[in-house]
């Protein structure tokens, strides 16, 4: 098993690229379902422990709408988008077109998919760039949607590194949209198990 | 609750011992369990906050002693110990192990309930008594210890606050 703390710039490099790929494909998918701009920030690729990890979804306990998705194929891995509720709201009104939908109600079913197609679209466009660009097989799980503490939503994406490691490697992108009064900020985690990386780089022949 | 109480943090994988006057405080358990093991004559605590059922799953030499119910466990007990205390006069309370997700991944189905059903065996073999519990369910949950009333609060989203 590769040593996670050990990988040089090239390596990190790389994965940025994975995350340029993906994250671009899944801006298009966005901006085309939601017919509203959409931007995306520079991948960022950290090597950090598990107390980071969740300190970049905005602390253990900061409530967040979250789409989650594992994934299979060739390796395995999480993908995660994390946006404050009222934020998600804002997008889960734009696709029904309802101003009265909101995913702070646990009882609304139809903010909730809404909610969930707006990150099955998200995570499926991203792991389709992410396999034709390693020219490999990944295909995700059924994806689930919740609203809840950061930290508790995570957690579920480190319990197959925890195994191997303190540390997980993770690929950060930032989706925003001044498109509506206040700016939205939803952030996208790519979070591949410890067996994908040998993988990664031997497709990328490094 | 008292302003000026000291709240020790217990991060993911941690385990710590405090001291009456204090709190020891854990946030966003989702599968995760926080497990505390108390001795109310000598007002001290130990707190872990529990991944994974088994040190036996780690393919790791040297691994955060919290991460694992078993080596979890043990570490509260030995920072008790070494503060005086008795084993048979511990408790325990504990929170978390839910199912945040409806997870197909075998490896990670249930880990929640792994847990929880972990830890209720090595607090049986020692003979600790669990005082109290808040387990299971879909949401997570946040938890402060507050050493001088032995009384657990346990937030979550939807539910609010409750003590046990």
């Amino acid at each position: 098993m590769r040593d996670l703390l050990k990988l040089d710039d090239l390596h990190l490099d790389l994965l940025k690229e994975i995350g340029n790929i993906g994250a671009g494909n899944a801006t298009t998918s966005l901006s085309n379902l939601l017919s509203i701009p959409i931007q995306m920030s520079v991948p960022t690729v950290n090597v950090i422990s598990f107390e980071e990890i969740i300190e970049l979804t905005g602390g253990p306990d900061e409530v967040k709408a979250t789409t989650f998705v594992e994934f299979e194929g060739e390796f395995t891995g999480n993908m995660f988008f994390f946006i404050s509720p009222e934020q998600a709201d804002q997008f889960i009104q734009t696709l029904t077109q309802d101003a009265k939908q909101s995913i702070l109600n646990e009882q609304n079913e139809l903010a909730f998919s809404a909610f969930l197609e707006l990150g099955n679209i998200l995570t499926g466009s991203y792991l389709r760039a992410l396999s034709d660009f390693l020219q490999i097989n990944l295909y995700s799980l059924v994806p689930e949607a919740t609203v809840d503490m950061a930290g508790a939503i995570m957690t579920e994406g480190l319990i197959e590194t925890s195994v191997t490691s303190d540390y997980a490697i993770i690929i950060e992108t930032v989706f925003q949209s001044d498109f509506f009064n206040e700016d939205i900020n939803g952030h996208f985690f790519l979070l591949p198990d410890p067996n994908a990386f040998d993988k990664i780089f031997s497709q990328l022949g490094v | 609750m008292n302003q000026l109480q000291e709240q020790v943090k217990v991060g993911i994988a941690d385990v710590a011992i405090a001291k009456s006057s204090q709190a020891l405080i854990t946030s966003g358990l989702g599968s995760c369990v926080g497990i505390i093991l108390y001795d109310e004559s000598l007002k001290i605590a130990s707190m872990a906050h529990v991944m994974l059922p088994d040190s036996n799953m780690t393919r790791q030499s040297h691994f955060k002693k919290g991460k694992f119910a078993d080596t979890g466990i043990d570490t509260c007990l030995n920072l008790l110990s070494e503060e005086g205390s008795q084993v048979f006069n511990m408790k325990a309370k504990m929170a978390g192990g839910a199912q945040m997700f409806k997870t197909t991944s075998s490896d990670k189905l249930n880990i929640g309930q792994k847990n929880v059903s972990a830890i209720e065996k090595k607090l049986s073999q020692l003979n600790i008594p669990i005082v109290a519990k808040d387990v299971g369910g879909h949401n997570g949950r946040s938890i402060e210890f507050d050493i001088e009333t032995s009384q657990l609060k346990i937030r979550t989203v939807y539910q609010g606050v409750q003590y046990i």
